[in-house]
């Protein structure tokens, strides 16, 4: 299965992404910012970093960069997104997502290992997931504070994703809330880094099941 | 002479006879922009002027050795055709002025200089020192040096994986900023600043060029501090980790893709270092447009264009058919690149220059016999020309001194460290739990990303931090160390200590120690006891370095770091690279399970000099530092890696700061597991766990094991003692110690927000 992971200006995980991909047996396919095609690839992902310097706001300058039309095509006609940390900034900045990230309530950049609740397994991101376990992902960033206007219609709408588990929670998140999908269910964000946690050599592996979930769909 | 010569030169930090020697090289007065090329490339900070006659008896030679000092960093042979680019640099003096920025472009300019020898930056470490960081300017300083290395390193996707941290009243008005980074890249692809030929193009790529961080190596890195000297503001340079991340990418395809005869960083003293340094050192001559020069400000007169310090900027050689294919690469990335100049034949006799070759660093004998050598570099601005001056004179032949030094004397050997031993001993430990210093440093670590890069074995917390090599089977351990409190009392002993401490942490984790990088913190060298103390400090290093077999590759010296005619403590820092065969064996520093042995590596004397415990009950410095045996610290580093290579640890941990206590204490709480011990014979108990006798490791080991290490300690000549065993969850020395390892954690993650203020 071919997977693309996009690379902006500033991405700083997308090697990473590319690597998670291979180690879990899927075809990584790098993706320019600049290229309105993804190549026929079979889902995308969009890694962590500072995409164009994320000067003016995280993943608002991004979203409109030539691969983002395509994707949000992709993402229209169903295909699975995720969206890593600066990749979920930009989900929500191209309005693929609901929300909007803002600066971590402790003002600081946190990176730590934390503990995550899988909410729904019904994503594309999520099927392998076993509902209501939990994972253990790192965490790094300093603009990660989900914020909704209604958090609780989210849930009821299913689309809360992955909550960090009672005292996880690293930068004031609206409900705990770690990641989120769209309602279709195959377009997927959240603030952890599931291609940090892949090899047991360099700590929790977490993040497995995220990209199990995405291969096992469609071979 | 003009009055504005002569104003300016003094102003630029030259002396009259630096003033003299120009006139000499040039047989005429100076132009302004050439007076200013001067006054930055003969600063202490570019042209080691005063360490260089020292810093020659480093070794620097080793079979793994693949490039010593003198290029932008030290590269090593980690076999299978890959190798290890790694360095450390200070950035001292712009991050007390500026801490954000200031330790932001630190980080920067690491990362160029190994991205200078071909390979990606992969990790940083960093080296901290700060007065008490309960007193508001500290407090400010440490929250700016913070948020900058972070902000860069994690904008850059550089991961910060270890380093050290620690707060002696000393650096309050001078902090230390040390900056470590190591990359990796096969050894074939190894990169010199270096052109090849005539005619080859030196392009300028990256960000445009401003005002910002002129002087930065003269005015500001090789003066001491006085009052008031937040004028020197403009003088740091800002950071664009962004720019950086891009030029990273587009040099490294570069590279890959074979597009580039040389590559150079752009850092202190700008444009004018890094042309006269690619000339020299190919003994060829360069012709500059500076004309071609992206300016911020159009304004901006020659000499400035020519020494600013504005970052992320890097010079690419290449021949000319290459040019093309070069400049899409950097229109692919979003990064500007122009054409600065054209290497040229040398010119005149093309006698030898005579006296003995130099290196920029000095760190040893030079890797190559000096050039014949007559290129000139002539720079154009605007229909004139503004410089034309010998490269070697600017790059190579700046001047030497070989300052008066006063060597102190070593303390005698009565010299006592006067620490009263009659503490509870559960206080005692709780104390040094408490103690900033050696408490935990999460505070610091988790603003930083330490996970980018999918190689992170062993991170921040860790003896040492390891690192796997992409593209080999095997990882490397990394390592930075120094106590300026040891090297205050003997700087021979202290530093050579600090060579064997950060050694002995890295063979903690299984590795050999390979090589060593160094940043030698000083006062100003103009005061002899201080250049005394730096060359004791020199002759220290070089002993340990060569008792160990480890070649010193490249490094740094920062001289004039005081403040108001407060010197620091002297204060070398050493980083020492090691290679680990397999990176599934590394060892952790924390106990892992209950049911394991804990054993105890090396002799248990009463040494309190220089001592945490000597600080903290005394505030004193006095006595001598820890007796180091250099072949028993030997012995010890080769017995730990046959152990990790046998897989008989379960976790190895180095005795330094605070001593077997807070060695207990750091490999309990990150685990959450307990132990119950007997301390080690022969000392008072309280000397047995607060003592920091040198060339010891504790030790957890399988029980099924012991009797195995028993031998090979024994064959090895290091003593080991069985101390008890890992279970529960308190940490108990029957009779005397008895504390539950929650409150020790407790004590051990609250200090460092509790000293600022964090916490209640």
């Amino acid at each position: 299965m071919r997977i693309g992971v996009v690379t902006f200006p500033g991405s700083c995980d997308d090697r990473d992404a590319r690597t998670a991909v291979a180690s879990m047996g899927g075809d990584p396919v790098p993706l320019w910012h600049g290229d309105g095609d993804l190549r026929g690839v079979d889902a995308v992902v969009l890694p962590g970093g500072f995409s164009y310097g994320d000067y003016l706001r995280c993943g608002a300058i991004a979203r409109f960069s030539p691969v983002m039309g395509a994707v949000a095509g992709f993402a229209r006609s169903g295909g699975p997104v995720l969206g890593i940390c600066n990749g979920f900034q930009v989900l929500c900045e191209a309005g693929l997502l609901p929300g909007a990230l803002l600066r971590n309530a402790g003002l600081r950049f946190v990176c730590r290992e934390v503990e995550v609740t899988v909410e729904s397994t019904t994503t594309a991101w999520t099927s392998a997931c076993t509902a209501g376990g939990s994972l253990t992902i790192p965490v790094k960033h300093g603009e990660g504070r989900y914020v909704h206007d209604d958090p609780a219609a989210l849930a009821a709408a299913g689309q809360v994703v992955f909550r960090y588990a009672p005292g996880h929670n690293p930068n004031g998140s609206l409900a705990d809330i770690a990641g989120v999908r769209n309602p279709a269910g195959n377009v997927v964000g959240l603030m952890p880094h599931p291609e940090h946690a892949v090899d047991p050599l360099l700590g929790p592996t977490g993040g497995r099941t995220l990209f199990e979930s995405v291969l096992t769909a469609r071979v | 002479m003009s009055s504005v010569v002569e104003g300016l030169y003094r102003q630029l930090g030259l002396t009259d006879e630096e003033f003299e020697r120009i006139l000499g090289v040039l047989g005429r007065e100076p132009s302004r922009a050439e007076l200013a090329m001067y006054s930055l490339m003969w600063s202490e900070h570019c042209s080691y002027k005063s360490s260089k006659v020292h810093l020659r008896r480093l070794p620097s030679q080793g079979a793994r050795v693949l490039q010593g000092p003198g290029e932008n960093a030290g590269v090593v042979d980690l076999g299978d055709g890959v190798a290890a680019v790694f360095k450390i640099e200070s950035h001292n003096h712009p991050s007390f002025v500026e801490p954000f920025q200031g330790a932001a472009t630190g980080v920067g300019g690491i990362i160029r200089d190994i991205l200078a020898m071909g390979a990606r930056p992969a990790a940083s470490l960093n080296s901290l020192r700060f007065g008490d960081p309960a007193e508001p300017l500290q407090r400010r300083l440490l929250e700016g040096v913070v948020a900058g290395i972070g902000h860069y390193g994690n904008c850059v996707g550089v991961a910060t994986v270890g380093g050290e941290v620690s707060f002696d009243p000393c650096y309050a008005g001078n902090p230390l900023v040390n900056a470590l980074t190591v990359g990796f890249m096969p050894a074939e692809r190894l990169l010199t600043g270096r052109a090849e030929q005539p005619g080859d193009l030196a392009v300028l790529m990256g960000a445009k060029t401003g005002r910002d961080g002129i002087g930065g190596a003269s005015v500001l890195a090789s003066a001491s501090f006085e009052e008031g000297d937040d004028a020197k503001r403009p003088n740091v340079q800002v950071g664009d980790p962004f720019q950086e991340k891009l030029l990273i990418e587009a040099c490294l395809e570069l590279g890959e893709r074979r597009l580039l005869r040389g590559l150079q960083d752009l850092g202190a003293a700008g444009i004018s270092c890094a042309v006269a340094e690619v000339a020299a050192r190919a003994g060829m001559g360069m012709e500059v447009d500076l004309d071609a020069v992206p300016l911020r400000e159009p304004s901006m007169e020659a000499w400035e264009v020519l020494v600013s310090e504005s970052q992320e900027r890097m010079l690419a050689l290449v021949a000319p058919d290459r040019l093309d294919d070069v400049l899409e690469v950097c229109r692919r990335w979003g990064i500007l690149a122009n054409v600065l100049g054209e290497m040229t034949e040398p010119e005149g006799s093309g006698e030898p220059r005579g006296g003995a070759p130099v290196n920029r660093e000095g760190s040893g004998e030079p890797q190559r016999g000096a050039p014949v050598n007559r290129g000139i570099v002539r720079v154009g601005f605007r229909g004139e020309v503004v410089a034309e001056v010998p490269a070697a004179s600017l790059a190579d032949d700046g001047p030497v001194y070989s300052r008066p030094l006063v060597r102190p004397d070593p303390p005698a050997a009565g010299a006592l460290a006067e620490v009263p031993l009659d503490a509870e001993v559960a206080e005692a430990v709780l104390a040094l739990a408490a103690d900033p210093t050696c408490a935990s440093k999460r505070w610091v670590w988790e603003q930083y990303d330490r996970f980018v890069g999918h190689g992170t074995v062993a991170g921040p917390g860790s003896d040492a931090a390891v690192l796997r090599v992409p593209g080999s089977g095997r990882a490397v351990a990394l390592a930075t160390d120094g106590n300026g409190r040891y090297t205050a009392l003997d700087p021979a002993a202290g530093a050579a200590l600090a060579v064997a401490e950060a050694a002995r942490n890295v063979a903690c984790t299984g590795a050999q120690p390979i090589a060593v990088t160094n940043c030698l913190n000083f006062a100003s060298p103009e005061r002899p006891e201080v250049m005394g103390s730096f060359a004791a400090a020199v002759d220290g290093m070089a002993a340990a370095c060569q008792a160990l077999g480890l070649p010193v590759t490249g490094g740094n010296v920062s001289f004039y770091n005081e403040s108001s005619g407060r010197p620091i403590h002297p204060t070398p820092i050493v980083g020492v690279l090691g290679l680990l065969e397999d990176p599934g064996a590394a060892v952790p520093s924390a106990f892992p399970r209950p049911g394991l042995d804990v054993w105890l590596l090396g002799e248990t004397r009463v040494e309190l000099g220089g001592s945490a415990w000597q600080r903290l009950t005394t505030g004193q410095l006095k006595g001598r530092p820890p007796a180091l045996d250099l072949a028993a610290e030997a012995a010890l580093h080769r017995l730990l890696v046959t152990l990790a290579t046998r897989r008989l640890l379960a976790a190895a941990h180095d005795l330094s700061d605070g001593g077997l206590a807070l060695a207990l204490v750091e490999a309990t709480v990150a685990t959450w597991v307990g132990a119950t011990i007997t301390l080690p014979p022969g000392v008072p108990p309280l000397a047995a766990l607060v003592s920091e006798s040198a060339s010891r490791v504790l030790l957890a080991v399988p029980p099924a094991s012991a009797e195995e290490l028993a031998t090979l300690a024994a064959e090895a000549g290091v003593p080991a003692t069985r101390l008890g065993t890992t279970g529960g969850d308190r940490l108990v020395v029957p009779g005397l110690l008895d504390l539950p390892v929650s409150r020790l954690r407790a004590t051990y993650e609250a200090a460092l927000p509790r000293a600022l203020g964090e916490l209640a």
